[in-house]
């Protein structure tokens, strides 16, 4: 069930070439960044970051008011001769979240990589606004490609993009962790690549609604499938592939980290579904997902367990991403394939892709109060963590009301997201992942209070804070705040969701 | 034994090597060289299926030839990007290699 509709012959529709702005707008902006230098450079970033906003609003409006996808040709080839972009009902969702999240970390780190007034001009600020540019480019083009080599040219993108993020900062640790990610990262890419390889000698063609028309279950598939599966895996850091994840966003600075852990590893994850659920339905075989679910199930238990043993506040939200990461590879199992299963199907698609959501607007918060933390205090150990409460409220109230979406605790967001999870779970029986979504929230639990607990504690005598700007404060919990508002959305299959795809 | 059998398994020997050096060497540069292996196999493997392709009077299949050259280009910006980053790590500490120093990583403000 739930297989896409192929692209008829030259039916773009209207609004197709909002598709098209999305990915070149950040392009040009980039070009104008180093042109404008560093006065009225970052100023037109600003600008394009909120046009980008402004296109996903009405990107997602068209497709919900429609209830068609949205579909650009290229050039006016149709495929499989030319490329297409097509947003549907998913596409539209994260489209709008990447762009929201973009924005709030290029408000965040206004600051320090914004404007600068006089004097030699710094190169971090246009580095990091030019790659947060590419990175919404990349991501557009991730959600919006209807062809597996298209998807490929994002995903490398996304990835070139983020590492000088990883590194920024410039010290020894950041670009090991940079260089390690990379190489992880390029061979993922490199086994992907060879999957669809492999495919388009089998298949000739690399177009997703047409290779679902085509896939049978032979040897070359299978390889191809696992191939490509297991380069998106290291590329999105799941249990066993995650050794790259934590000091990486554990290094970059609080902004980065929080662009890192919200969007960029779910642009693979976003490849990972679009494959198995579009291009290859017919080999979606229970045992196979059944064991992205279990690497899921492991990421989610011994993720938590990592994440309470830590003894720095970013290593512990980093830990806390590879968690997370863990619950949204339960969609692959909880979505059954029998046809009949319409209700059970669109919530388990429901409550993965609202923990992809909600996931991303508390981990970016929670990295942002991170950060803020160790601005203040020169450190971030969580044992010396005593009286932030009182020095720095708000922030502590930002990482709490993000640690209630993590938790799972209502009403917010992740609540919404694992009880739909659950309800798909115990709906057809499958109580193992159910007690895992559930150990899951408890450990969740623990690390959290773990962490707000040494905050509200008093401290020794009178703590040394440097002071942090209201604005940061601002944007850090109204992102939390925007995980919790997601919770009051109906608890039920959301309609949007299922936009494009078919019976 | 045509010349395509010739160039699937040289491609898959490229592979099999190129996998090994990425995960058996430890100097960052020797992994960035069997990343490079890797890639030349899979292109090789491009090469093929385009042979494999052919007909109405081409004598290969256009398509995998464009998606191998784009291939290039990506595996050519990932070399320069790692490359980038291992003369600055050795610039930094004198030696470029991914073993964590002994002493924990400080960390000093956002």
């Amino acid at each position: 069930m739930m297989a896409l509709q192929p692209i008829a012959a030259a039916d773009p529709t209207a609004g197709g070439s909002l598709l098209v702005l999305g990915i070149v707008l950040p392009a040009v902006a980039i070009v104008a960044l180093f042109v404008l230098g560093g006065r009225w450079g970052p100023r037109a970033a600003a600008l394009m970051l909120g046009v980008q906003v402004l296109i996903a609003l009405r990107v997602l409006f068209l497709v919900g008011e429609t209830g068609q996808p949205l579909v650009y040709v290229v050039g006016g080839w149709t495929p499989p001769l030319g490329i297409a972009l097509r947003a549907d009902g998913i596409s539209a969702v994260m489209m709008l979240t990447a762009s929201l999240i973009a924005a709030a970390a290029a408000g965040f780190a206004w600051r320090d990589y914004g404007p600068q007034a006089e004097g030699k001009e710094r190169r971090a600020p246009l580095v990091f606004l030019s790659a947060l540019l590419a990175i919404g480019a990349a991501l557009n083009l991730l959600f919006t490609s209807a062809d597996l080599f298209n998807l490929y040219v994002g995903l490398e993108l996304l990835t070139f993009a983020a590492i000088p993020i990883v590194s920024l900062k410039g010290s020894a640790e950041t670009l090991r962790a940079a260089l390690r990610y990379l190489l992880f990262a390029v061979f993922g890419s490199m086994l992907y690549l060879l999957g669809i390889v492999l495919i388009y000698g089998a298949y000739g063609t690399l177009d997703i609604a047409m290779l679902a028309a085509r896939i049978r279950p032979d040897g070359v598939t299978l390889l191809a499938a696992g191939l490509a599966t297991a380069g998106l895996l290291a590329k999105t850091a799941l249990f066993p592939f995650h050794l790259w994840l934590p000091p990486a966003h554990a290094g970059a600075p609080a902004a980065g980290s929080a662009v890192l852990s919200a969007l960029v590893v779910k642009g693979s994850l976003f490849l990972i579904v679009r494959l198995w659920f579009d291009a290859l339905p017919a080999i979606r075989e229970p045992a196979a997902m059944q064991l992205l679910a279990s690497l899921g199930a492991a990421a989610v238990i011994l993720g938590s367990l990592s994440a309470l043993r830590q003894a720095r506040l970013k290593l512990l939200v980093a830990y806390s991403t590879v968690a997370q990461i863990g619950y949204m590879f339960f969609v692959f199992t909880l979505v059954p394939a029998a046809p009949a299963e319409t209700w059970i199907a669109a919530t388990a698609w429901t409550g993965g892709w609202m923990q992809v959501v909600a996931h991303a607007f508390a981990k970016a918060a929670m990295f942002m109060a991170a950060g803020m933390v160790a601005e203040a205090l020169g450190h971030d150990r969580i044992d010396d963590l005593a009286g932030l409460a009182k020095k720095l409220p708000l922030v502590a109230l930002t990482f709490a009301v993000s640690g209630l979406s993590l938790m799972g605790i209502p009403p917010s967001g992740g609540f919404s997201a694992k009880w739909m999870l659950l309800m798909a779970a115990l709906g057809q029986g499958h109580w193992f992942w159910a007690l895992v979504i559930i150990a899951g929230g408890v450990l969740a639990g623990a690390y959290v209070f773990r962490v707000l607990g040494r905050m509200m504690a008093e401290p020794p005598q009178n703590l040394a804070a440097r002071p942090v700007s209201g604005g940061q404060q601002g944007v850090a919990l109204a992102l939390a705040l925007v995980s919790v508002v997601l919770g009051l959305l109906p608890l039920e299959p959301a309609a949007v969701l299922l936009i494009g795809r078919g019976p | 034994m045509s010349a395509a059998d010739l160039y699937w398994m040289a491609g898959a020997a490229l592979t099999g090597l190129g996998v090994y050096g990425l995960i058996a060497s430890p100097h960052p540069l020797r992994k960035l060289l069997g990343l490079n292996l890797l890639g030349s196999g899979i292109f090789l493997l491009f090469g093929v299926i385009a042979r494999r392709g052919a007909g109405a009077g081409l004598s290969g299949d256009p398509v995998p030839q464009a998606l191998v050259i784009t291939a290039i280009v990506v595996a050519f910006s990932a070399t320069a990007i790692a490359i980038a980053l291992l003369l600055r790590l050795h610039a930094e500490e004198g030696s470029a290699s991914l073993e964590d120093a002994e002493q924990p990583p400080r960390d000093d403000g956002a």
